[in-house]
Parts: C-alpha cells; structure tokens; sequence
C-alpha cells in the first residue's frame, strides 16, 4: 500500500489501476511494486520457513535433534505421550516459549536443553516455519455442551472468577491473534500439564500474568473436566 | 441473604413444578474461590438460579432465546444490530455477574424515570436504548420477540430479587474520584500495556474464525456517542472492576480512569439524536464533564466527522 502511494503522488494516478489507459504505466509501477514487495517478503520469510524445516526435520548441528521426532512430521504433536501440536501456532508465541524454556522460567525437562542449543536466528526459523503449517481443524459437530467441561470452556465459572476459556482463546478454543494459542488439537495431556504448571509457578504466567491467574482458580476437577472437552472438540486428539 | 435464593426456589416452584431439581442441586454446589479479586462482590450479591435451571416448555425456550440473543446479539437479533458487539460484553457472563451490570438487578429497578430521556421508561424501553445506543443499531418494537426474549431472560435471572431494591452489585461498583484529573497520554500508555493485547492497538478488536472475540472499543463497530458507555466514569468504573478479563480489580484507579478518559477520547458513530452541530448536540445531551463529545482533542472536535449512527444492521448486509 505504500509503495502504491508514492507511485500515485508521483505520477497523480487517480487510484483505479487501469481505468483509463493514460492511467497504465502509474498503475503498473503500483502493481509492479506491490508484486516486488511481497515477493522480497515471501523470500525472506520462505528462506526463514525453510531454515526451520530443515531444522524441524533434521535438528542443527551442536546437538538439536529433530522436532518431528516428538512433535510429528506435520507439527500435529503426539497425543499419547503429550507432546503438544506446534502447527499453525503464532510465531511470537512459539518464540516465547523457546525463550521460557531456554531461560528455565518454562520447566520442561526435554525443552529446556533443546531451546538452550537454539541460537536467535534458528529459534525464530523454527517458529516461522510451524506458525506456516496449517492450525487445528474446526471441529465439525461440537459435542454436547452440558458437560462441566463444556461449561467452563464456554461459560466461565465467574463465581470464583473464572472467565470462560473461549473468551480468549476463541471459539472452540481455535486460538486468537498471536497471543492466545489454539487449545482445540492439543492433548488433553498436554493441556493438564499446563494447567498444574501454572498453578505451581513452573511456567511464566503469560501475557499480564492473565493465564496464571486464571489457572490457580481451577480445582483438580476443573483441569480435568475442561481438558478432556478441549481434546474431545476435535476428535479424541488426546487420552 | 439466605432468605433470597429460597424465596427464589420458592416463586419458581410455584411457576414450574418440574424446577425442584434445581432447589436440590443449589446447596454446596459452587468449589473453592481461590484468587477471586476482591473488589468482586460476588460474595454478597443475589445469585441468579444456575443456568441448568431453566425449564423445558414455551417459557424456558424464551428464557433460551433471550440468553443466545444476550449472548450473540448480531447473531440472534440481526436486524437491531449495527456493530460488532453483544450485549454480553459489558454485562460480564450473560448478564449474571454483579459488578458488571447485572441484568437481575436492572429487572427489579424498572419501571424508573430516567434523566437521559426525562420520563419514566419500562425495562423494554430501557432495552430498547440499548440497541439504539450501545448496539448502534435500530430499537426493537414493543412486544417484538427480541425484546420479549430479553425481558423473560432477564426476569428468570431475577427470580427471588426483591422488587424496588437497590440490589448490591447493580451496574458498576462506585469509583473514587481520580487523585489527578484523567489525563489522555497517560491513557494511552495503560491501553497499550493492559488492553491492546486483546482489543488491538487500533482499539478494533480481535476476531477469529469468523466470530468476534474481543469487542472494538472504538470506531465504526462499536457503540455511538449517546451509548452509556461513552460516558468516562461510567467507562472507569466498568474497567476498574472488570477488565482485563479475568484479572478485574488489578488497575489502580487512576489507570481506570487514564484509560477510560483515552477509550472515549476516540471517534465512533455520530449520537442518534445528532441535532446538525456538534456543538449543538453537546449542548444538548452532552452537557457533561464526563462526556468527550463536542470536545476538542489534539485539534479534533470529537463528534464532528462521525460516521452516521444505526451503522449496517446485519440483517441489511
């Protein structure tokens, strides 16, 4: 869009690209500039996505083993043993993780020294590649929504101040933004996880501290009530 | 307290028979509240039944509909319905929780006279007001069903409320004056740190698979000049005690009020009682200090290039 203005204030283009025929060689500078643009940005981003699948596939030198090897070769975790989904998850957001991780404010036993061997520019190339790979499938028939699971994911339990998971994270849970991850295809073992991570500090409550507050008002019955809804919504993605 | 919810299960009982599974599903039924912030005053508020409570047959389909709309107004009322918001972005889970205007307490205080229109008004004119002004849309007739659907909502909820009480937890809890009068830039710096995450640098807000998830603030979708919440104090209040969501109670006052003041410091469609001035108009209906319309921010006289009121209802798209 920028470059189409400049284009216009130098050649008065009236804005309707090929409207008029005298209007032509000022809309194709537009297009032109436009096509430059996205192409210089596709390479650079397709340059960082191919980094981080060569990573995501093969490791890096120094010790990086592969992250399909737990994580899938699409990203789509491993639900069985709990290793969550990374496809279509925001990059800033899997940036931070690796960042929580490497710092040791994430307590993850596998993460932390992976996320250690990964410098900067692979972290990001990592992230850049599964924030690329398509997210959770919507789920197609939402089971019913009576369960205590179902409620807390959509209503909240605002009696103790628990708001209702998809006011964030979006309906059925598909992630919002870069800031709130999808929660549909995740493991219910993995999201459990999380749960009593927070509630024993042993993960950075996130974005204003919002998800640790949140956690330390859910009971033993809650996490377990709510994370079994979430990896029911698509399919028993979890145990 | 104790006596309101029995006498809740009671008038219930005697309306629909089949209710009694909620009089025995009532005690001890809510966990733990660890964490709960302490300016919420759930603790001393009328509790609405619970929400598996409504019953089956011609009245509790209303109550239903009445929720869904309260719920998914654009959705469910789609020809009142000029923004992208829901009537439950501001009245906190459906218009249950006390602080945060509670549609249980708004029932037992209608009919009342009101300032804003001089006369007194039922609780469906009062509803009709919301779609006109918050809703930025176009009021329902008396007796549609969108309005019925509401009323019966709201009256389900109040089931056992005290008629006439000034209910604790009605609107939004008192905020003490500011120590130092709201101020724009500090505003500003508040929404960038505490809000923008969720309603967007931009204050348009966030939506995902199609559906809106964090309501704008400001701007063609949201509500107009003449929507209760364009007000500061009442945009201070509500934040104090109720935002970021899920962490209410956590902004010191006069962040509440910075940010407030920066919220409502913002262009959004033109007041539906536009009298061709802005000027005019302020004089008018906004003759207030907490009113921004008509004011002059970094040049800009607020109100003066709105987009016209009733924006596209969503039937109409």
């Amino acid at each position: 869009m920028i470059c189409i203005r400049r284009c216009r204030s130098g050649s008065g283009l009236s804005g309707r690209a090929g409207g008029v025929s005298g209007e032509r060689p000022a809309a194709a500078c537009g297009i032109l500039a436009v096509a430059a643009i996205v192409s210089v940005l596709a390479t650079g981003s397709a340059r960082a996505e191919d980094t981080g699948a060569a990573i995501a596939a093969n490791g890096a030198p120094a010790g990086v083993p592969a992250c399909a090897s737990c994580h899938g070769a699409q990203g789509e975790g491993n639900a069985a043993a709990g290793f969550p989904r990374l496809a279509g998850l925001s990059a800033p957001y899997i940036q931070a993780q690796l960042t929580a991780f490497a710092s040791g404010r994430r307590d993850n036993p596998v993460m932390m020294p992976v996320a250690k061997m990964l410098n900067a520019d692979q972290a990001g190339a990592v992230a850049a590649y599964y924030a690329h790979l398509p997210g959770p499938a919507l789920p197609k028939a939402i089971p019913a929504a009576t369960s205590p699971g179902a409620i807390l994911a959509l209503d909240g339990r605002w009696s103790d101040g628990i708001p209702a998971c998809v006011a964030c994270h979006g309906p059925d849970g598909i992630g919002v933004g870069t800031a709130f991850p999808p929660l549909a295809g995740q493991p219910a073992g993995y999201l459990k996880a999380q749960l009593e991570a927070w509630q024993q500090d042993k993960r950075p409550p996130g974005p204003l501290g919002l998800m640790g507050a949140v956690a330390k008002r859910l009971t033993p019955a809650d996490v377990a009530d709510v994370t079994h809804w979430f990896a029911t919504l698509t399919g028993g993605a979890g145990k | 307290m104790r006596k309101l919810p029995l006498a809740g299960i009671v008038l219930l009982g005697l309306i629909v028979p089949g209710i009694l599974a909620y009089a025995q599903s009532q005690p001890g039924s809510t966990g733990p509240s660890p964490s709960v912030p302490a300016t919420t005053p759930a603790g001393e508020a009328f509790r609405p039944p619970p929400r598996d409570a409504i019953p089956s047959g011609p009245y509790g389909d209303m109550v239903r509909l009445g929720r869904a709309i309260f719920r998914d107004t654009g959705k469910y009322a789609p020809a009142f319905v000029g923004n992208e918001l829901r009537c439950s972005n501001c009245h906190l889970d459906a218009g249950r929780l006390a602080g945060a205007s509670p549609l249980w307490a708004a029932w037992v205080a209608f009919p009342a006279y009101r300032a804003k229109n001089k006369h007194v008004n039922t609780f469906a004119e009062r509803l009709q007001g919301c779609f006109r002004f918050s809703m930025n849309g176009k009021a329902p007739s008396l007796g549609d069903k969108v309005l019925v659907a509401l009323e019966t909502y709201s009256a389900w909820l109040a089931h056992g409320a005290p008629v006439g009480a000034d209910m604790p937890g009605r609107g939004y809890p008192g905020l003490p004056k500011s120590t130092s009068p709201p101020d724009y830039g500090r505003g500003q710096a508040v929404y960038q740190a505490k809000c923008a995450m969720c309603h967007g640098a931009d204050g348009q807000g966030q939506s995902a698979g199609g559906t809106v998830v964090f309501p704008p603030l400001w701007g063609a979708n949201s509500y107009n000049w003449g929507a209760g919440m364009h007000m500061v104090n009442a945009a201070a209040a509500f934040i104090k005690a109720n935002m970021p969501l899920g962490l209410g109670g956590t902004l010191s006052d006069q962040d509440a009020w910075d940010v407030a003041l920066f919220v409502d410091s913002q262009e959004r469609p033109q007041d539906p009682r536009f009298a061709g001035s802005a000027a005019e108009t302020r004089h008018r209906f906004h003759d207030s200090p907490w009113s921004m319309y008509g004011q002059t921010i970094a040049g800009h006289v607020l109100g003066s290039t709105s987009v016209p009121s009733g924006g596209s209802t969503r039937q109409a798209k």
